[in-house]
């Protein structure tokens, strides 16, 4: 119950005060339907922010960030760099703690370690430098986390394993060593290393601008597989053909606010601010 | 190399001859004399060897202790880390041993904890203790050598800070602290002559005692020199070989 008093507080030390009784009694009453009800943990959304403010020192990195993404939802984010886009995503599974503001993953609130937890259970990430484990096999990279934080055994691991390397096509490299794959290959290998902890949302920060540009279309392909599949899922690229194809949602970011978001179609056809204008000019232009 | 040896030990050799500024006889394994204060000089080998290892394997364990909540983000947790290296880093090897020696037993007397510290345990505890401050950074440049991008992934994939340290950062970092770390040895293994002070029978103890009861203590000190240099030299061939196949591993 404390916990819970605490979380409530959290959300809403942001809220002006009048509103707050409200807010409360909301997520009070949901908390309690949750609680009676385990088996359908039915929520709306996946993803919630609320008032999401990021100070690294003096600089504000994210300004009064509100986004909210619904089950099965592709949302690729796009900026020019530093405009806090890495850091949202970051912020969603508490690799970054924010300062202060609301999330909510799945129904559970960011609060304490047990909810961040809870929440990193549920949220695989893609890294842009794919940050596998070079000491260990692509096998090994892949069981790691479904044997030691999730107790399955070393036979339902690999299997597991191999049916995600199955999926973004590389079985065949499951002996090796990172540091013996292509780079293409490494991020598709992170990929499946997320799947086996089967996450029902997806972060990709940036998953291929450290890439070369003949192994940028591989990657992209197991992601598009992945969306199709219904996966809820953020993106940050500057891939927009990508972004055409399987977003449903566009967010644009600039000095750590959210500019503009909308569909796809909207969004490339006829943006809305000048900004995003010239940023989509900026990098369709080649 | 070789030619160098050959005109120090002519030099030595000459020396013996020469108006008896030499007398290596007390070290002359020809006679029963000699044969006698060598042996007794070399069997401080394995008290100086026994008391580095025990305390370099204590100031390993120590050390990681201190390390790991070194590297906390929090600061309350990363605080006492740090005073102890900065305070343990400050104090002279020879004052501490003399504290731990005839100080420590009061100390835990009025703890009313009852035990003597022999010479041995005091030169292990203070050897350990002293050492520990810079294998703990030792510890710390290799772990965050690591990239931290490695306890990212690790953390998205639900490992626990434990799990993390000893199945993705240790085995990275191991490569990288191995080295020094033996390196470290080195050090140890001649400071452990500080402990013949407090009468450790060890190799510099012997020599003393040799020195006191024969009056040759260039000779007998020239010995004990040599003894440290092939006792390190050996080990600078083992770290050596270590780097070489940590190196090459490394680049796998």
């Amino acid at each position: 119950m404390s916990s819970q008093m605490r979380l409530v507080n959290l959300c809403s030390n942001l809220m002006p005060v009048a509103p707050m009784a409200t807010v409360t009694s909301t997520i009070h009453s949901e908390r309690e339907t949750s609680m009676a009800d385990q088996t359908s943990f039915n929520h709306a959304n996946a993803i919630e922010i609320k008032g999401l403010n990021k100070w690294y020192d003096a600089y504000h990195a994210l300004k009064n960030i509100d986004l909210t993404v619904a089950h099965g939802e592709r949302i690729v984010v796009c900026g020019p760099s530093g405009s806090g886009k890495s850091t949202l995503i970051r912020c969603v599974n508490s690799l970054e703690a924010h300062d202060n503001g609301c999330i909510t993953v799945d129904g559970t609130v960011m609060g304490d370690a047990a909810s961040i937890e809870a929440i990193r259970a549920e949220v695989g990430m893609v890294f842009q430098q794919f940050n596998l484990f070079p000491h260990l096999t692509i096998l090994q990279n892949l069981t790691l986390g479904p044997m030691k934080a999730r107790g399955l055994s070393r036979k339902d691991a690999e299997e597991r394993a191999m049916k995600y390397l199955e999926r973004v096509q590389i079985p065949e490299q499951a002996d090796k060593k990172p540091g013996a794959l292509s780079g293409g290959q490494q991020q598709r290998v992170a990929i499946a290393r997320s799947l086996c902890m089967e996450p029902k949302i997806m972060l990709f920060d940036e998953p291929t601008s450290a890439l070369d540009p003949e192994m940028i279309s591989e990657v992209l392909d197991v992601i598009v597989d992945l969306a199709e599949s219904g996966m809820t899922m953020i993106v940050v690229t500057h891939e927009m053909g990508f972004a055409r194809r399987a977003a449903d949602r566009m967010v644009f970011m600039d000095h750590g606010k959210i500019v503009e978001t909308g569909t796809p179609s909207e969004f490339f056809e006829n943006p809305k601010t000048e900004r995003c204008r010239a940023f989509l000019n900026q990098i369709l232009k080649h | 190399m070789k030619n160098l040896f050959a005109l120090v030990a002519l030099t030595l050799l000459t020396g013996c001859g020469s108006g008896g500024n030499w007398g290596w006889y007390v070290i002359n394994p020809t006679t029963t004399q000699g044969w006698n204060n060598i042996t007794f000089l070399l069997d401080g080998f394995g008290a100086t060897i026994l008391l580095s290892v025990i305390a370099a394997v204590m100031s390993m364990v120590i050390g990681l202790m201190v390390a790991l909540p070194g590297m906390s983000s929090n600061r309350w947790i990363r605080m006492p880390s740090r005073i102890y290296i900065e305070f343990v880093r400050a104090i002279p090897l020879l004052p501490m041993l003399f504290w731990v020696f005839y100080g420590l037993p009061v100390v835990l007397k009025s703890m009313g904890i009852s035990v003597s510290i022999d010479a041995f345990w005091g030169a292990v505890i203070t050897l350990a203790i002293s050492d520990s401050a810079f294998t703990a950074e030792i510890y710390r440049s290799g772990i965050q050598s690591i990239a931290r991008g490695q306890t990212e992934a690790a953390k998205t994939i639900g490992l626990t800070y434990a799990q993390t340290m000893r199945y993705v950062i240790l085995p990275q970092a191991i490569r990288r602290i191995l080295p020094p770390l033996a390196n470290q040895f080195i050090y140890i293994v001649k400071m452990s002559a500080f402990a013949s002070v407090i009468g450790m029978q060890e190799l510099t103890r012997r020599a003393n005692e040799l020195v006191v009861t024969e009056y040759r203590p260039l000779e007998i000190y020239s010995l004990l020199i040599l003894e440290y240099l092939v006792l390190v030299l050996i080990i600078s061939f083992f770290v050596r070989w270590l780097e070489r196949k940590m190196g090459a591993d490394e680049s796998r």
